[in-house]
């Protein structure tokens, strides 16, 4: 009943429609599971073609869970992933390769995305192979990408090694090896967060253009607000496994509801020398254990605004001005 | 990929120790080379196990080197015969009287070292089972001349000279005759026939080869109707004290064989089992640590099971419950070998590398299993793999070479472990033979200093952080 509601809810035209995903890491004892770790509870999003969503929140929110359990490296534990209208939550084995083709994995670092001991030329063949391209077809291919990623002329990078390239062109690299299958959806973990902040904005304005040349979804996981502003049309704020905010990226950053999200904006930094003095109001404390989350709301430990309820019940999710939704007691 | 062999190889001649090894090594695959196309290995193992081939090889001798050291040159092995076409070997017929006649067989060798022969030994062959009677005269430099014995020969009669008791007892009676005393020890047929018959002889420290030209005449007694009919011939092998590039030893085996024809089976034997259990403990790894869980479980405890049992006590037992050659003992020993530590190590650094964003990419663009563990998990411990199969290709040369020295595997290799085993059991050391141990000994280590060189170069290669140390 539950579920089929959900599925109901889906929009037919989304790329992705993801529905109450729970991922449990269970911890062994010997042969026995002693207790789950919760690494996502109750996660539910949409998004639409051709959009990109971006994924914020500090280290340990489940952010990468996500992205990692999108592209089934790791497996749901309950809920739904809807695909392109086709339930893909539990798919397994044979049937999985389709769904594969589909998704682009971008990482976070490009030197161990990328294998050492192969070439270019052998990287960015792997996937062709094993979706089984023609020989013929695949040196055409990994040409073509590689100019679109702007790795110009191709013969100066085609036989090297990683380790040979900088930065950025490792991460144009990986880009590269995310695109080539040509997917749909691009699953984009902290792509700039390692390279330098000069070569960031390249990066991601390549990815930009990418996107609008081949109306690509992107999940762009960050935990750095600032480059959402340019690169993103939604953002979803994530604490401690619960996407606690969820709106168009301007109504997020102009009018942040949840005192979550109001704090990591405080928290971004800024260079203007007048502000130096300026105290950053930034929350106390630690994220919680995922092992033994607080009871209620999961933020309440270092909410500046925590009521009596906080502590006892867990929010809904409430639609605050049509689009944008939060999960927080204070607009209950 | 050609380019990188180059490189690699460009810095591994920087080393020193490398270059040594690399020589070493290269040296010991020649002579592996030569072996075996000069003798194939079945006609190596026959001859080694066979008496025939070497009767006329002296027993015990040192290598003929040792003379290039020593003042006192010691003797080779003279071996002079009638069948084959020597200017030394003379054979006449002289008529006796009417109807009888004499096949003389003169042989003529000269004896210029300065030592006793080992033994010396007279071969008689004739075509018929006819009997005859047969005299041997010997004739010293100085023309001492001593009719050593009389044999009947009927087809085939071999007379060891050096044994002959009652030739010793007339020559004691003839010395003591024209020198008047005894000699105070007690004088081998072998002295006897070759030292100098003045007061020397008397003392075993002052005895002397009598340098100079030797006869040796074999009259055979034959009649008139056996003139034509009847082949006599005769070998005389005055057996030395050196023989060849290596000694022999208490088979009159030319120890040289075993040694050149051991190189190529150590080598095989080294490097098969180490690449082999090399490889085959790392993919066990790499499986164990992808799919993990029950199959992971599965395989450590295997592992520790076999990393208890008793390695050598069931080598001895499955080498007395059967017959094995060297080849099923190399297999033997890789089995044991398979689930062994190197299984735990390798799988510790394929948990490492199974957490290299670079396999979630794979994963994330549907490389199946199989694709992961041989394209890019195993490829990331090549390279520090290398090093440790070329450091332990000396371990199991030596295992080799242990386990035949405790009498486990093939009685009949031909391999320096049954070199070394054959003189422990003939108490070589003990005996002073020193270059019976110390040749196959010394090759033995050679080769573990070849390989660890280079072993050592190469791990400091693909493991940069090695070099500051």
């Amino acid at each position: 009943m539950q579920k089929g509601e959900d599925i109901k809810s889906c929009n037919p035209s989304d790329l992705l429609c993801v529905r109450k995903l729970c991922v449990w890491h269970p911890i062994r004892k010997f042969l026995t599971v002693s207790g789950y770790i919760r690494a996502l509870d109750d996660v539910s999003f949409d998004l639409e073609r051709g959009r990109i969503l971006a994924i914020v929140g500090e280290s340990g929110s489940g952010k990468t869970t996500l992205g990692k359990t999108i592209l089934k490296i790791h497996q749901p534990t309950k809920g739904r992933i809807i695909y392109d209208g086709k339930d893909i939550t539990f798919i397994k084995g044979k049937e999985i390769k389709w769904y594969r083709r589909e998704l682009g994995y971008v990482q976070q670092d490009p030197y161990g995305a990328l294998p050492p001991f192969m070439n270019i030329r052998q990287i960015l063949e792997e996937p062709l192979i094993i979706h089984g391209i023609k020989k013929s077809e695949r040196i055409y291919k990994v040409r073509e990408v590689l100019e679109e990623v702007k790795l110009i002329p191709v013969e100066d990078f085609i036989n090297k090694y990683p380790h040979m390239l900088s930065g950025g062109q490792q991460q144009r690299v990986v880009i590269a090896r995310a695109l080539i299958l040509r997917p749909k959806l691009i699953v984009a973990d902290e792509p700039v967060s390692m390279l330098d902040a000069s070569v960031r904005i390249e990066i991601l304005t390549l990815f930009r253009e990418l996107q609008k040349k081949y109306n690509l979804s992107i999940m762009y996981i960050t935990h750095d607000l600032s480059t959402t502003k340019y690169f993103s049309d939604k953002i979803a704020v994530m604490y401690a496994g619960h996407i606690v905010e969820m709106a168009q990226t301007y109504k997020v950053l102009s009018k942040p509801l949840h005192p979550y999200t109001q704090s990591l904006i405080k928290a971004i930094p800024d260079p203007d020398p007048r502000n130096r003095t300026l105290f950053r109001e930034i929350p106390p404390g630690e994220p919680p254990s995922l092992l033994n989350p607080p009871p209620g709301c999961r933020f309440h430990p270092r909410c500046p605004y925590a009521m009596d309820i906080c502590r006892r019940e867990e929010p809904p999710v409430i639609e605050v001005d049509g689009t944008h939704t939060v999960k927080c007691w204070l607009y209950g | 990929m050609m380019r990188r062999v180059k490189a690699l190889f460009r810095e591994l001649l920087m080393y020193k120790s490398a270059l040594i090894g690399i020589i070493i090594i290269t040296s010991l695959i020649i002579l592996s080379l030569y072996a075996i196309i000069t003798v194939p290995y079945g006609e190596v193992v026959r001859k080694w196990n066979s008496i025939e081939p070497w009767e006329d090889l002296p027993k015990n001798a040192m290598p003929s080197w040792v003379n290039i050291f020593s003042h006192r040159k010691l003797p080779e092995t003279i071996v002079l015969d009638s069948r084959r076409i020597d200017l030394n070997v003379n054979k006449t017929i002289i008529p006796v009287s009417s109807g009888k006649y004499i096949l003389r067989l003169l042989f003529t060798f000269s004896y210029i070292y300065d030592d006793f022969p080992n033994e010396i030994i007279l071969r008689l062959y004739s075509n018929t089972t006819k009997q005859f009677t047969v005299q041997i005269t010997w004739i010293k430099p100085g023309e001492i001349e001593y009719v050593i014995g009389r044999r009947v020969l009927r087809g085939y009669e071999a007379y060891y000279i050096s044994s002959d008791e009652e030739f010793l007892k007339r020559f004691y009676t003839n010395l003591i005759n024209r020198l008047g005393s005894r000699p105070n020890y007690d004088v081998s047929v072998d002295i006897a026939l070759f030292a100098k018959e003045d007061s020397s002889i008397l003392n075993r420290n002052t005895v002397e080869v009598s340098k100079g030209e030797y006869r040796t005449i074999i009259d055979v007694l034959i009649g008139e109707e056996d003139l034509n009919r009847v082949q006599i011939d005769a070998k005389l092998v005055v057996y030395g004290k050196v023989y060849g590039a290596a000694g022999t030893d208490h088979r009159r085996r030319d120890l040289a064989l075993a040694l050149i024809w051991g190189t190529p089976i150590a080598l095989a034997f080294g490097l098969v089992a180490s690449v082999t259990i090399t490889f085959a403990q790392m993919f066990i790894a790499a499986i164990s640590a992808w799919y993990g869980r029950g199959f992971d479980f599965i395989v450590q405890r295997v592992t520790e099971i076999f990393m208890v049992l008793p390695f050598l006590p069931i080598l001895l037992m499955i080498s007395y419950l059967y017959k094995i050659t060297i080849w099923m003992l190399l297999g033997v020993v890789i089995l044991l070998s398979i689930f062994g530590s190197g299984v735990k190590n390798y799988r510790a650094i394929f948990l490492q590398i199974k957490e290299i964003p670079y396999i979630e990419a794979a994963i994330a663009y549907g490389t199946s299993s199989f694709r992961i563990v041989f394209r890019y998990m195993i490829p990331k411990i090549l390279p520090t793999i290398i090093p440790t199969i070329v450091l332990s290709v000396p371990d199991f040369v030596f295992l080799e070479a242990a386990l035949a020295l405790l009498g486990v595997g093939d009685p009949q290799a031909v391999t320096w472990g049954r070199v070394l085993e054959d003189a422990a059991r003939e108490a070589a050391l003990y005996k002073g033979y020193y270059y019976w141990i110390l040749q196959p000994s010394l090759l033995l280590l050679l080769t573990a200093l070849g390989f660890a060189m280079l072993g050592l170069a190469l791990d400091k290669i693909f493991n940069p952080r090695l070099r500051e140390m």
